[in-house]
């Protein structure tokens, strides 16, 4: 288990009557991009408030890099929550600097890595200015460069890209793959799921409280194939060549994109393999299309949430 | 310990170089100056003479209205009451004194009439009347035959010796120069806490409003937040105050250098100044006399008990609530003590300073910063003053507690107004 940046063990937490955690344990391991998904309301943003330290679990443990999580601990995650705002009247240097000191790290310090972040964004001039003065796009930089301005070991993304204009998204995307290249690990919470095929290692998926499912990406695609195959082929006797597979697979009617005018179907494999479907379909004609079907990370969540 | 500081250092600079914040400072002394000296105008004007005409019949009373700055006395008994009253309504005259002819001194005490078109102040009626009254009761003396002039002569004035069971001399008035002494520092405290907890609730707000505030309790504890705001607050407070006695010392050297310069020269008022000034001396000995050194310690102990009782208080309202309109609801009960505090200060203190009603609310930690200080200078019984001390800081540490709860909940909590039922609802999470 040491290969876990964070653990997460049997965590509850209760608003009153209504229960926001029900036991729920997770291991994050370094290095990865773990995505949290759930719908709203499934307890993401409270699981996300008791690694910040903001909340206190009713019972249940968590361990940063194999201690068990204590307040100096602040100083190595970084945290960008979905409803974000700065000081407006603060000058952007200033504010820059005070939130990183409040975390922890000396002002020489934050200062270096504040020029640095300033000249990769190519906004030194905007030391001065004020969070008013601003655009949204631009105060959405200096938002992410707060976040992550004191190096932390452990990034944590609620919602990142709501609000972000694409470009914007796109630049943040491209620093949160760099800062994981350089050994950091990130945490994404979102109901985005186009992101999280795109960028995620490993997801957990929390619905109602409960964490519903946990793994890599590929185990957990793999845990939901159907052994299904899209089929398209010109078939000389289409009507002959369904009613033969029948007897063997069960057939769906299906859509995908093709440049020809062919008979197109999923198949169900059962008990038989790839191979023997595409033997059965050889001999009935010209096979354009033979693909298995994977879940996307969209399906598995709907499939989850409602099963 | 650091971090605290950060905060604290953070909070004082974003208040102190906040545009109102500096209006404030340097403009409210000149309004202060400027209404000061728009009423010492306003009272130095001399109002314009009222002339009285008095038609007596009798005959014994018109040697008795002397005619002074604001009222002129004339003798109009040969004019008909007809015409005089007709030049009332024209203005000539304010009023007519009427007094008619009567054998029986006991029969004038309801048959003198005065007549004007406005109602006269009370103040004049009362001159008025004590005149004719004293006229009268001399009158009926000498008429029974008493002579006046040893009534007058035999007249004794006593003027009391005051003196403590301790054997300190004490003079007349020094009760009134407590009291104001008293309620200065009451009024201060009062001040202070209405405007400066208003400040944190308002940067409270701010950080809500402007959702810095997740950012902030993902990096530090929301009750250092809080108390470095309280603290950095007060500090802001404390330059202000400091500025503002510096520019009031400072117009108070331009006044006397001005105004000085034209009472130095005639030797009268010289004399008038220096009979003045041994009035002076003996109260400020007798304010020297006051136990100076442990009253500033008093205050400055009820300053900060009260100040973060409430300031706390402050806090967790704005905490609790989106915009400053919501706050309404949740101000009342705070503001409620405060002005209980001072009026129960003014009113009951100054009349009776150790009765059951300002011992009571000198103890309840809520009014006891304002009633005790204004109570001090009468000398309190230490018991009592520790108790008191013991009480605010007690409460002070449990409504610290309770309103960084609320605190702690409210800043995360969005688009919901909270009732009361719910604030202690939240003090279990």
């Amino acid at each position: 288990m040491n290969h876990s940046i964070l653990e997460v063990k049997n965590i509850v937490k209760k608003y009153g009557a209504k229960t926001a955690l029900n036991n729920v344990s997770l291991a994050i391991p370094k290095g990865s991009v773990f995505g949290l998904l759930g719908p709203n309301g499934a307890g993401k943003t409270s699981l996300i408030r008791i690694i910040n330290q903001i909340t206190f679990p009713d019972s249940g443990e968590i361990f940063l890099d194999g201690e068990k999580l204590q307040p100096h601990h602040v100083r190595y995650i970084g945290y960008m929550p979905e409803e974000r705002g700065l000081y407006k009247t603060m000058k952007v240097g200033e504010q820059a600097l005070y939130l990183a000191q409040l975390k922890g790290i000396s002002k020489q310090e934050a200062k270096k890595q504040l020029d640095y972040w300033f000249e990769k964004f190519e906004i030194t001039d905007w030391w001065n200015k004020k969070i008013h003065e601003l655009s949204k796009g631009m105060a959405q930089k200096i938002q992410f460069i707060v976040t992550v301005l004191h190096q932390p070991k452990l990034l944590i993304f609620d919602e990142p890209f709501s609000g972000f204009d694409p470009v914007n998204a796109n630049i943040i995307k491209d620093e949160i793959l760099e800062l994981k290249n350089q050994g950091a690990t990130v945490i994404f919470s979102t109901h985005r799921m186009e992101s999280v095929e795109e960028m995620c290692d490993e997801i957990a998926l929390i619905h109602k409280s409960e964490k519903l499912l946990d793994g890599t990406l590929v185990d957990i695609k793999k845990q939901f194939r159907s052994n299904t195959f899209d089929v398209g082929i010109i078939a000389s006797n289409p009507q002959e060549l369904m009613s033969n597979l029948k007897e063997k697979y069960k057939l769906n009617r299906t859509a995908f994109k093709s440049l020809d005018d062919e008979l197109q179907f999923s198949a169900v494999l059962g008990n038989h393999s790839s191979n023997e479907l595409l033997q059965d379909l050889l001999s009935h004609g010209q096979i354009t299309h033979f693909a298995e079907k994977i879940p996307s990370v969209n399906e598995i969540f709907i499939k989850t949430v409602k099963g | 310990m650091n971090i605290l500081s950060l905060i604290i250092k953070r909070e004082f600079i974003s208040k102190v170089r906040n545009k109102s914040f500096i209006v404030m400072t340097f403009v409210s002394p000149l309004i202060f100056v400027a209404v000061a000296v728009l009423i010492a105008y306003l009272s130095s004007m001399k109002s314009e003479i009222k002339h009285i005409g008095i038609h007596d019949e009798s005959a014994l009373f018109i040697s008795e209205f002397k005619s002074n700055e604001s009222y002129k006395y004339h003798d109009v008994s040969v004019i008909s009451p007809e015409i005089l009253k007709d030049s009332i309504s024209q203005k000539n005259y304010e009023g007519i004194l009427f007094i008619p002819n009567k054998e029986n001194i006991k029969d004038y005490e309801k048959s003198i009439e005065y007549v004007s078109e406005s109602s006269p102040s009370l103040a004049f009626i009362a001159t008025m009347e004590s005149a004719l009254s004293d006229k009268l009761t001399r009158q009926n003396l000498s008429a029974k035959g008493m002579d006046t002039l040893i009534l007058d002569q035999s007249k004794i004035d006593v003027t009391m010796h005051l003196t403590k069971a301790s054997g300190e001399e004490t003079v007349k008035g020094l009760n009134e120069m407590k009291v104001i002494i008293g309620s200065v520092f009451g009024y201060l405290i009062m001040m202070f806490i209405i405007i400066y907890g208003n400040m944190v609730m308002r940067s409270v707000i701010e950080e809500k409003t402007t959702r810095i505030i997740e950012i902030i309790v993902s990096s530090i504890k929301p009750i250092q937040l809080m108390m470095g705001k309280i603290i950095g607050t007060t500090f802001a407070g404390i330059l202000q105050f400091v500025i503002w006695a510096v520019v009031g010392v400072f117009l108070l050297i331009i006044a006397n250098v001005v105004f000085g310069l034209n009472t130095s020269s005639p030797t009268t008022e010289m004399a008038m100044e220096t009979a003045k000034f041994a009035d002076v001396k003996v109260y400020f000995d007798e304010f020297l006399k006051l136990p100076l050194l442990s009253m500033v310690l008093y205050f400055l102990i009820y300053f900060i008990g009260g100040y973060f009782l409430y300031s706390s208080l402050y806090a967790a309202i704005g905490a609790a609530v989106d915009n400053e309109t919501d706050t309404q609801q949740f101000m009342f009960p705070v503001i409620m003590p405060l002005m209980l505090g001072v009026y129960i200060g003014f009113f009951t203190v100054m009349n009776d300073p150790h009765g059951t009603v300002a011992t009571i609310f000198s103890m309840i930690p809520f009014t006891s910063p304002i009633v005790m200080l204004m109570r001090i200078p009468f000398g309190v019984p230490f018991y009592q003053i520790v108790l008191s001390i013991f009480l605010l800081f007690a409460t002070f540490i449990a409504i610290v507690w309770v309103a960084s709860k609320i605190y702690r909940v409210g800043i995360l909590m969005y688009g919901t107004k909270p009732t009361w039922k719910e604030l202690l609802k939240w003090l279990r999470y």
